[in-house]
């Protein structure tokens, strides 16, 4: 593959960087990222990676745009309400990077999918942009038996947090959190609200953790969770341990197929 | 003693139990916050028996759903 004298310009900054370079710009243009949830994570993490170059993304979100959206999911205009998020996501996309080829699976993941969307691609990682445990707790499990990289995140009021799973280098997210809580108990963004920008702070963390893990450059956020405070401007960087009695990726692992878990009902679509 | 709870200096009068710490310092939804000590993710069941040590570094790593909604 080589460049166009468009894509020399469009990735000069990139391209000048000693970490990127022409090849590295190449392997971003040859990638492929998977986004679950277009939404106050996943639509930022999108952009970025679209602006960068990344060469294929894929979207999944069954959801339609609501006027209540737009106030953090930026990639989502106005004009989009009503729309599918996924299809107003390649939109924004396609007039942003030509470059890019998006793909979009507008369904909700579940254990009868998700190997298969990761599969479609063969996606070289993940990002998790969804807004339950379920679906949280569905991707750490699939990415795990799949041997797939991913950045997990989750946001609520003023407050933040990620952290990077690569298979064998590191703890995952159920080395963490064990299972998800009972549907209910921990409260949402949309019981408890969210400042807008919050998916933008975390949602372009996830996306530069793609992109370093992909051209294999810096410390990625594997074995941390990084945790950010809005209000104080605090960044914590914790060091997390691997934990040998992780159900899925333990000594013992006893998880071998992918669960679905109940949602909580205030989170299910009306 | 002191012990360090999420990066912040804690001063305690005795020992206590990760329960009674979590009481202590009101952490809400305790039931489903993961506890870490000095790098070592705790089993929930011994969160009763267990007593931090001075100078003991204590991580509240807490659940954060959020993102597509």
């Amino acid at each position: 593959m080589s460049f166009t004298n468009e894509q020399m310009e469009r990735y000069s900054r990139h391209i000048i960087l000693k970490d990127v370079g022409v090849k590295g710009q190449k392997k971003l243009l040859e990638s492929k990222v998977l986004i679950v949830g277009t939404g106050g994570l996943g639509a930022p993490a999108a952009m970025f990676l679209a602006a960068a170059g990344v060469g294929t993304i894929g979207l999944v979100d069954f959801d339609a745009v609501e006027l209540s959206n737009l106030q953090r999911q930026i990639i989502h205009l106005t004009k989009d309400v009503g729309k599918p998020k996924v299809i107003s996501g390649k939109e924004t996309i396609n007039e942003m990077n030509p470059d890019v080829d998006v793909v979009t699976y507008k369904e909700w993941v579940s254990s009868a999918n998700i190997r298969d969307i990761i599969k479609d691609r063969d996606y070289d990682f993940i990002i998790d942009g969804t807004d339950n445990f379920p679906a949280k707790f569905l991707i750490n499990d699939a990415s795990v038996l799949m041997g797939k990289p991913f950045s997990h995140a989750g946001i609520i009021r003023f407050q933040g947090q990620t952290m990077t799973y690569v298979p064998g280098k590191g703890p995952c997210y159920r080395c963490i959190f064990e299972n998800p809580p009972p549907p209910d108990k921990v409260p949402t963004c949309k019981q408890a609200g969210v400042l807008g920008v919050m998916g933008g702070i975390i949602g372009t963390i996830q996306a530069t953790e793609a992109i370093k893990y992909i051209l294999g450059i810096g410390e990625l956020l594997t074995g941390y969770l990084l945790t950010y405070d809005a209000l104080t401007m605090e960044f914590r960087k914790i060091k997390l341990p691997k934990n040998k009695r992780c159900q899925v990726c333990g000594e013992n692992p006893t998880i071998k197929e992918l669960i679905d878990y109940e949602q909580a009902v205030c989170d299910l679509k009306s | 003693m002191t012990i360090k709870v999420n990066g912040k200096d804690v001063s305690l009068e005795k020992e206590v139990t990760v329960k009674e710490l979590l009481e202590i310092q009101k952490v809400e939804m305790a039931d489903y916050v993961t506890v870490q000590i000095n790098d070592e993710i705790l089993d929930r069941k011994d969160f009763e028996t267990l007593t931090v040590k001075e100078g003991d570094v204590v991580e509240f790593l807490y659940f954060m759903g959020g993102g597509a909604l």
